[in-house]
């Protein structure tokens, strides 16, 4: 019957043409543990940024408001992931994450060289050093600055020294979430899945193939 | 090969900036003093964005802080005293200025090596309104509206407090706290309040600003 497969392809074609189809690629607690790190760095880079440069300082004032809000939301950021870890379908993603396979290797090679068609699986080996970095990062930005609110808590470390660990990582932690937002603003697909939880499956077989398709 | 297989990368990562942190701890002495000599090396100024860039950092207690100048500025002297007055800015010009060398060292962690500031020791215009026998130490309150300060008698008599007039010799800027700020070299830099426009004599300490908020009432260096 020839007609009814040329109708059927007809179909396919245009299904793939208007609606592509679409995978899930992030559950509930994922993209929720995402969004409120998000904007707990987002309050706290920015209320950093207030303290710290002059023009802004001199814009906003209030310094007291400005600390109070950069403190509450540094101690609060650890807060999701903590408890995300709750939920097996998030630990499942951190164990993802942990894990370096062979291709991760090969990504990172081609990515220092500029090269596209790079392979991957659910999580591509630039995002594993993201994630794993900064996660290494904040407790320590967690730990200075705790020094720096109660200055008698460990009196054998220098105020000073905690000062500067915490300025400089500050500073690094500040290139690398630009780094991350930069990466996001290019890829409006990638950003799909971590907003509505589904990306395209053209998409993820393009960037992720060992996700998609494992082995 | 499996996604959840493969070399335990990202946790090495997440241990090393723990132990990265920490080594930064310990060689934060050495490494703030190699900073300091790039810092001093550095002659097209392009680090004063980075951390302990050496300059001054401006903080504000409060949204916004009106502008004052010779035609508006006041200070005002008053409590136990035997003769309250108002100054001018003239006023305080026309009195002789000291001049204070001292480091500037901030709480939160930057300081200003060698700052020169140039005023009115505060001890002269005490004497020039004459404290009572009852006054201890002193209230000091500041044009923002908000920001208040306190010294013992005995400190505020130190020759290195000064009401301060100048900075590197130049005319204070507001933003460093002009026309007229308060300085005390010997101590931690929130006691030397900005924008001064009162100087009260009162019978015990009353703490300031900060000092409400846990920093010590004495702060010194």
């Amino acid at each position: 019957m020839p007609s009814m497969a040329g109708s059927d392809r007809a179909r396919r074609g245009n299904e793939t043409a208007s609606t592509p189809e679409r995978v899930l690629r992030f559950g509930r607690v994922p993209r929720l543990v995402h969004r409120t790190t998000g904007w707990l760095m987002a309050l706290c880079l920015g209320t950093a940024a207030c303290l710290y440069f002059g023009p802004l300082a001199e814009l906003v004032g209030r310094r007291l408001l400005v600390v109070s809000v950069h403190e509450i939301s540094g101690i609060l950021l650890p807060l999701p992931v903590l408890l995300g870890l709750l939920s097996p379908e998030f630990r499942a993603e951190l164990t993802r994450l942990n894990r370096f396979a062979k291709y991760d290797g090969e990504w990172l090679r081609l990515a220092l060289r500029r090269r596209p068609g790079r392979p991957a699986g659910k999580f591509n080996a630039g995002q594993k050093l993201y994630a794993s970095w900064i996660a290494g990062a904040v407790p320590v930005m967690l730990f200075t600055g705790l020094l720096m609110w109660f200055g008698g808590l460990l009196p054998w470390i220098p105020r000073s020294s905690a000062i500067f660990v915490h300025d400089w990582l500050a500073l690094a932690i500040a290139a690398v979430v630009v780094g991350h937002i930069r990466m996001a603003y290019r890829d409006p697909l990638a950003r799909q899945g971590m907003r509505t939880g589904y990306v395209r499956k053209d998409w993820a077989r393009e960037e992720h193939p060992h996700w998609i398709d494992p082995d | 090969m499996r996604e959840n297989e493969g070399k335990p990368i990202g946790r090495r990562v997440v241990l090393s900036m723990l132990g990265l942190g920490a080594a930064g701890i310990a060689a934060a002495p050495v490494l703030q003093g190699g900073w300091q000599k790039l810092l001093d090396a550095d002659p097209v100024g392009v680090t004063g964005l980075l951390p302990n860039s050496g300059g001054f950092r401006y903080f504000s207690v409060t949204a916004s802080v009106p502008v004052k100048n010779e035609t508006n500025y006041r200070l005002t002297v008053d409590g136990l005293v035997a003769r309250p007055r108002t100054f001018t800015l003239a006023d305080l010009a026309a009195l002789p200025q000291h001049r204070v060398v001292h480091d500037v060292q901030c709480t939160d962690g930057w300081k200003v090596e060698n700052a020169a500031f140039t005023g009115v020791p505060l001890s002269a215009l005490l004497d020039a309104v004459g404290v009572q026998q009852e006054g201890r130490a002193i209230r000091f309150t500041c044009f923002d509206g908000l920001y208040t300060e306190s010294l013992t008698l005995e400190q505020a008599r130190r020759p290195d407090v000064l009401a301060a007039l100048k900075l590197q010799d130049q005319p204070l800027s507001h933003e460093r706290g002009g026309p007229v700020r308060l300085y005390v070299a010997p101590m931690y830099f929130y006691k030397s309040a900005k924008w001064l426009s009162g100087i009260t004599v009162t019978d015990r300490v009353q703490p300031g600003y900060w000092e409400d908020y846990g920093y010590a009432v004495d702060g010194w260096l």
